[in-house]
């Protein structure tokens, strides 16, 4: 079976693989890092989202064997010791959750967000680059109000 | 998804040759359409050549009055590209309606056009603006691409490797999306060329088709107002669980009109 290499939260990991394994297969069943969730396996929910090089893709629809070399991020590689990333700590104080599964996701697809558009962040930006994060519980007003305190707090961080 | 081998070549005639050898193997770029079609079993290949290792095959550049695009460029490049938003930002804004940030963070605009999917959006720029798609063979007219359903002029072991653009005086893209996936119900790029105004629909056919009654229409006068009592002869829609041929040929009209009006309000270049 052919072999991969890549950095997972700053840690080196190989493993043999099937050419059909996806990187969300190998973060969960291979190194057993189940933060990241998978939704739908449709490309669709984003609960799967992960940065490969600090860019935000859903991993659901990435295959493990295209990541050799790469750098891979996932929720597990957030926090610092018993800090919480402040993306991690604005879902907690402003309830951006209620059972959690699409949280990860959500979380990493906010930073990406970011990334991309800043730290100020209006409610209108904050919605419309979420479209590929679904939440079946929220409703998603908390979310948004996260993701905005999380932007604002990333900036001093 | 049924396994395969898969191939992560270096130059594109390492990746042309491995197509050439395996009548079932298939390129890879962004991965945004293929994996998932594989994923519900809708198609199955012996081989995956993924074309990202691949250099020189992304990034948008203006050469001689043309806007140059590499197939390997992703939805997310072309939404921001500083000179797209000078030169032709209904492209840059018809690229920031693709799905969502993180299938624009994968996807390109030749896998994309590759795939000739009726709801896609970028086969209307293409057609729109007249534009050459650029092979590791050859060079292939915009209105010569597009073959049919899923299907282009492309050989089995032919790459996109650049799109090559016109730059239009002005130019708009509008699209009444699928609230869901955001693929294009209907989706119509009108294009006022030098000396002729295109106008191309996707969503509605089998593939993407020009309207040549708007065309001749617009080229006399380029206002949503030469529409009206133009009756477009519009080729067989689509009937489908999201739309009847009907609404798709309703929402062409709609669709275009917005296009012209959205066009007309810009800057001439
Ligand atoms: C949730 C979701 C929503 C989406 N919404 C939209 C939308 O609103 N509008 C829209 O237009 N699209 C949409 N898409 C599709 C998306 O734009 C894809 O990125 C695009 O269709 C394919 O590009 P890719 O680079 O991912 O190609 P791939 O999936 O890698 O390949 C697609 C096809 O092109 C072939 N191919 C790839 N590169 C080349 C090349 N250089 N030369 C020859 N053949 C090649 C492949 O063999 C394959 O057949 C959506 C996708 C998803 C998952
Ligand atoms: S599990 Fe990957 S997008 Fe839903
Ligand atoms: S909190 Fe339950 S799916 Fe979002």
């Amino acid at each position: 079976m052919p072999q991969v290499t890549m950095q997972v939260n700053g840690r080196s990991v190989s493993g043999e693989v099937e050419a059909r394994t996806l990187l969300v297969q190998f973060l969960r069943e291979h190194l057993e890092l189940t933060g990241t969730h998978v939704g739908c396996d449709t490309t669709q929910c984003g609960c799967c989202t992960v940065h490969v090089d600090g860019v935000g893709i859903k991993s659901c629809t990435m295959l493990a064997l295209a990541c050799e070399g790469a750098n891979i991020t996932t929720i597990e590689g957030l926090a610092k010791g018993d800090v919480l990333h402040p993306m991690q700590s604005a879902f907690s104080e402003h309830h951006g959750l209620q059972c959690g599964f699409c949280t990860p996701g959500m979380i990493m697809s906010a930073i990406d967000m970011v990334n991309r558009k800043g730290h100020a962040l209006d409610e209108t930006t904050v919605r419309k680059e979420l479209e590929g994060n679904i939440c079946r519980c929220t409703g998603y007003h908390n979310i948004v109000k996260a993701v905005q305190a999380g932007a604002a707090a990333m900036k001093g961080a | 998804m049924y396994d395969f081998s898969y191939h992560r070549p270096t130059s594109l005639q390492d990746a042309v040759s491995l197509l050439a050898k395996q009548p079932d193997a298939k390129p890879m770029s962004g991965g945004m359409s293929l994996l998932p079609s594989m994923k519900l079993r809708l198609s199955k290949w012996t081989d995956v050549v993924d074309l990202a290792a691949i250099p020189d095959l992304s990034g948008i550049r203006e050469e001689a009055g043309h806007i140059i695009i590499g197939a390997r460029t992703r939805h997310v490049e072309v939404a921001t590209s500083a000179l797209l938003h000078a030169k032709l930002p209904a492209l840059a804004e018809l690229a920031e309606g693709i799905g969502d940030p993180l299938v624009r963070n994968r996807g390109t605009i030749g896998g994309s056009i590759a795939n000739a999917d009726p709801a896609a959006d970028y086969p209307s720029s293409v057609v729109a603006l007249d534009a050459t798609i650029i092979t590791t063979r050859r060079e292939i007219a915009a209105d010569a691409f597009f073959t049919g359903l899923f299907e282009t002029a492309l050989a089995h072991d032919e790459l996109i490797t650049a799109v090559r653009y016109k730059i239009p005086k002005r130019a708009a893209y509008m699209k009444f999306r699928h609230p869901a996936s955001r693929y294009a119900i209907v989706g119509a790029f009108v294009a006022q060329m030098e000396g002729a105004v295109r106008v191309a629909i996707t969503g509605a056919g089998p593939h993407v088709f020009r309207i040549a009654a708007y065309e001749d229409a617009l080229t006399k006068t380029f206002s949503s107002a030469a529409l009206d009592g133009v009756t477009p002869k519009l080729p067989s829609l689509n009937t489908d669980l999201h739309a009847s041929a009907d609404y798709r040929a309703h929402a062409v009209v709609e669709m275009v009109r917005r296009a012209v009006k959205a066009a007309a309000a810009r800057k001439s270049i």
